[in-house]
C-alpha cells in the first residue's frame, strides 16, 4: 500500500461524504447521515492492512469503513438514496450498509453491538480452517456498553483473531469522553489481557503500521488486539445537528481539529501533480457514481418485505 | 416399543444433527457437563469446539452466534432460564432477525435458541417462570413450542436446519413427558404445520406445549359427558398454521384457546383475532391465559392460580358449548 493509495482512500471518503451531505440537503438522501469527516485516516489505515477476505463490522458512522474496504461508490450512493441498485437493494440505508462479498458484515446502528458479531464470525472462520481476521470499528461511546466488554472477554479467552478499533473522536453525540469513561479506554481492554495501544488516528500511515502488526498477531493465532485511535469528528454528529443547533464544543476546539486534517496530512506526502491527479480521478469516479445512483430505480413498494426471511415463507 | 422422553428427544435431535452437519455447534452456560441434560453426552462425542461452554455473557454470546452464522455456521444456543431471553431480546429481535432484510438478502442467520424449561418450574418464582413465546411471534421470529417427544425431536431438527433464527421453547411441564416411539420413525417436523392431537366434532381447543396434555385430559373428561372435543396443537406459534386451524374450526364451529402467556397481545389473542377475521363460529370464542401482566408468585397455590389450568379450560369449553346457537 503506497502513500498515493492511502491518499486516494482518505480523499475518496472525504469527497463522498461532502457529496452525500449535499444530497441530504437536496432531499435525495432522506433521513440524514452521520458524517465521518475528520476521521478518514482510521478507516483508510485499518482497511489498507486487510486482505479482501478479511471481515469488518461497522457503525452508524460507517461510510468511511465501507468505502475503504472497497465498495463501489455508485452502489453506496444508491443505497443512501434507497435505490434498488444499492448495496443492500435500498433495504438498509446509511446505517446498515453491507457487502458480504467484500467481507463487510454490515454497519450496525446499535452502539457496541457488532463487537461480538465480529468475534463470532472470526471464530467461525478459524474453526473452518481459514486464517481470516475480523475488525470491529466502534466509537468511544461504545466503551460503556456492557455487551462490548463481554465481547472482549470472549475474544481474549478464546484467542479469536479479531481487532477492536476504537475511534475516539472525543464525543458520544454531545457527551465528552471525560464525562463518560471512568478509568481509561485502553485500560478496559488490558483488563481482559488484550494488548491495547493508543495511536494517532489522524495519520493514515501510523494507523496502517499499527494495524499491520495487530493483524499479523491475530493471524499467528495470538488473539485480539485493541487500537484506540485518537481522532476528530470535524462535522456534526448527524446532519440533523445543524437544525438542532446543538452547542457542545468550541470553535477553537474545532479549528484545532482542522489543523490536523488527515486529508492534508496524507496529501502533503505527495508531489503536487500526483495529488492533483488523484483528486481529479476521485472527482470523476464520484461524478459517475452519483450519476448512476441518481439514475437508478426505486424499489417496488409491493416488495417492501422482500428478504425478511432467508428461507421461503408465506406470511400474512 | 422404547419409551422416549421429551428432554431425551431434544438431546437426540441435537446429537443427530451435529453428527450430520459439522457446521452445527452448541453454546451456552454449563453445557459441557450438561447441567440441564439437553447436551448430555455431546461434549464427549464432539469436543470443546462444538460444545462451547460460555462465560455468563448472554448478550455477547448471542451476537457471537449471529456472527458465526454469518460466517456459515449453524449455532444452537441453550439458555438456562427463560428470562434470559429478555436480556437478549435486542440481539435476537433487533440483530439476528433483521439482518436478512436490512442487507437486501445478502446473508442468512440460522441460529437456534433453545430454552429447556420455560414457563413455571414450580417453586422458582417470579424471575424464572416466564414463557415469552408471544413476544417473539410478535416481532416475527419463528417460534416453536413442541408438545410431544416426537415433535420435540422433529421440530428441533427443523429449527436447526432452517435458514432463519428460530426460538424453541421446551416447557418445563413437558420435559418429563414420555411416549412410545419407534426410533426409526423419528423425522423432521416442518415449521408452521399443526396437528390434530385428538379429533372431535363439537369444539376445537387450541393448546401448545405442556398444555396439550391438559387439553387432552379435559377432552377425556368431557367425553364422559357426551361432548366431543378436538384438540389442535399448532406446534409453531409463528408462523401459525391458519389453514390447519381453519379446517378444524370448519368442522366444530366452536373455539377455545389455552395459552400460557399473558392475556393482552398474547398468542391467545392472536388466535381469537384470526377466528374473528376468518371463521364462521356458532358461539363467541374464548381464551384461557395467564392474567394481564402476570408475574408468577412463589407460593405453590398462587403459582398455580396464575397459570391457565384444566378447571378454567373446562369452564371455558362448557361456556362456548352453551352460548351461541345450538350444536
Ligand atoms: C445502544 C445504543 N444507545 C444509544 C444509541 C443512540 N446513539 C447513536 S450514535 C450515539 C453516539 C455514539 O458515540 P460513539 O460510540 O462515541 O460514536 P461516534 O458517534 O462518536 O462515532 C448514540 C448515543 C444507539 N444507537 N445505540
Amino acid at each position: 500500500m503506497t502513500s498515493v493509495d492511502l491518499y486516494r482512500t482518505v480523499r475518496l471518503i472525504r469527497r463522498f461524504e461532502e457529496r452525500a451531505i449535499e444530497f441530504v440537503r437536496s432531499g435525495e438522501i432522506v433521513g440524514g447521515i452521520h458524517p465521518y469527516i475528520g476521521e478518514e485516516a482510521v478507516a483508510a489505515g485499518v482497511c489498507a492492512a486487510l486482505r479482501p477476505d478479511d471481515l469488518i463490522t461497522s457503525t452508524h458512522r460507517g461510510h468511511g469503513h465501507v468505502l475503504a474496504k472497497g465498495v463501489n461508490p455508485a452502489r453506496m450512493f444508491a443505497e443512501l438514496m434507497g435505490r434498488e441498485s444499492g448495496l443492500n437493494k435500498g433495504r438498509g440505508g446509511s446505517m446498515h450498509a453491507a457487502d458480504f462479498g467484500l467481507g463487510i458484515l454490515g454497519a450496525n446502528a446499535i452502539v457496541g453491538a457488532a463487537g461480538s458479531i465480529a468475534t463470532g464470525a472470526a471464530w467461525a472462520h478459524r474453526r473452518r480452517g481459514r486464517d481470516v481476521v475480523a475488525v470491529s470499528f466502534f466509537g468511544d461511546g461504545a466503551m460503556n456498553e456492557g455487551m462490548l466488554l463481554e465481547a472482549f472477554n470472549l475474544a481474549a479467552l478464546w484467542h479469536v483473531p479479531v481487532l477492536f478499533v476504537c475511534e475516539n473522536n472525543g464525543y458520544a453525540t454531545t457527551m465528552p469522553v471525560a464525562g463518560a469513561v471512568a478509568g481509561s479506554i485502553t485500560g478496559r481492554a488490558r483488563a481482559f489481557g488484550i494488548p491495547a495501544f493508543t495511536i494517532d488516528g489522524q495519520d493514515p500511515e501510523k494507523v496502517l503500521a499499527a494495524t499491520t502488526a495487530a493483524v499479523q498477531r491475530a493471524r499467528a493465532g495470538k488473539g485480539p488486539t485493541f487500537l484506540e485511535c485518537l481522532t476528530h469528528r470535524l462535522d456534526a454528529h448527524h446532519t440533523f445537528e445543524h437544525r438542532a443547533r446543538l452547542s457542545y464544543r468550541s470553535a477553537e476546539e474545532l479549528s484545532a481539529g482542522w489543523s490536523r486534517d488527515p486529508v492534508e496530512i496524507q496529501g502533503a506526502r505527495l508531489a503536487a501533480e500526483d495529488r492533483a491527479a488523484v483528486d481529479a480521478e476521485v472527482e470523476a469516479l464520484l461524478d459517475a457514481a452519483a450519476g448512476i445512483a441518481l439514475g437508478s430505480a426505486h424499489p417496488d413498494p409491493a416488495a417492501a418485505l422482500e428478504y425478511l426471511y432467508a428461507s421461503p415463507e408465506v406470511m400474512r | 416399543m422404547p419409551k422416549l422422553s421429551y428432554l431425551k428427544a431434544l438431546n437426540r435431535a441435537l446429537g443427530d444433527e451435529m453428527a450430520a452437519d459439522s457446521d452445527v455447534f452448541v453454546l451456552g452456560e454449563d453445557i459441557r457437563v450438561a447441567a440441564s441434560n439437553l447436551t448430555a453426552g455431546l461434549f464427549d462425542r464432539f469436543g470443546p469446539e462444538r460444545v462451547l461452554d460460555t462465560p455468563l455473557s448472554e448478550q455477547a454470546f448471542t451476537n457471537f452466534a449471529t456472527g458465526a452464522a454469518l460466517a456459515g455456521m449453524r449455532p444452537v444456543i441453550e439458555f438456562q432460564i427463560p428470562s434470559l431471553l429478555f436480556l437478549v431480546f435486542e440481539q435476537i429481535a433487533n440483530q439476528a432477525h433483521k439482518f436478512s432484510l436490512m442487507t437486501g438478502g445478502q446473508c442468512k442467520v440460522p441460529v437456534t435458541y433453545v430454552v429447556p424449561g420455560s414457563g413455571s418450574r414450580t417453586g422458582w418464582a417470579g424471575q424464572h417462570s416466564d414463557h415469552p413465546y408471544s413476544l417473539f411471534a410478535h416481532v416475527g421470529v419463528k417460534t416453536v413450542v413442541p408438545a410431544t417427544p416426537a415433535d420435540a425431536y422433529g421440530l428441533l431438527l427443523s429449527a436447526i436446519r432452517d435458514d432463519d433464527p428460530v426460538v424453541v421453547f421446551a416447557p418445563s411441564g413437558a420435559l418429563g413427558v414420555r411416549e412410545d416411539v419407534d426410533f426409526s420413525t423419528l423425522a423432521p417436523v416442518p415449521l408452521g404445520v399443526g396437528r390434530i392431537a385428538r379429533s372431535g366434532s363439537d369444539v376445537t381447543v387450541v393448546a401448545l406445549g405442556h398444555l396439550v396434555q391438559d387439553a387432552l385430559a379435559v377432552a377425556d373428561e368431557l367425553a364422559g359427558e357426551g361432548v366431543s372435543v378436538e384438540v389442535f396443537d399448532p406446534r409453531t406459534v409463528y408462523p401459525l398454521d391458519v389453514e390447519g386451524l381453519a379446517a378444524s374450526v370448519a368442522r366444530t364451529r366452536r373455539l377455545v384457546v389455552i395459552d400460557d402467556s399473558n392475556r393482552t397481545s398474547g398468542f391467545g389473542a392472536e388466535v381469537l383475532a384470526v377466528a374473528a377475521e376468518r371463521f364462521d363460529l356458532a358461539a363467541p370464542p374464548r381464551r384461557v391465559t395467564r392474567p394481564d401482566g402476570a408475574v408468577l408468585p412463589f407460593a405453590l397455590a398462587l403459582d398455580r392460580a396464575v397459570q391457565p389450568g384444566r378447571d378454567q379450560l373446562l369452564a371455558a369449553v362448557r361456556g362456548v358449548l352453551t352460548s351461541g346457537g345450538h350444536r
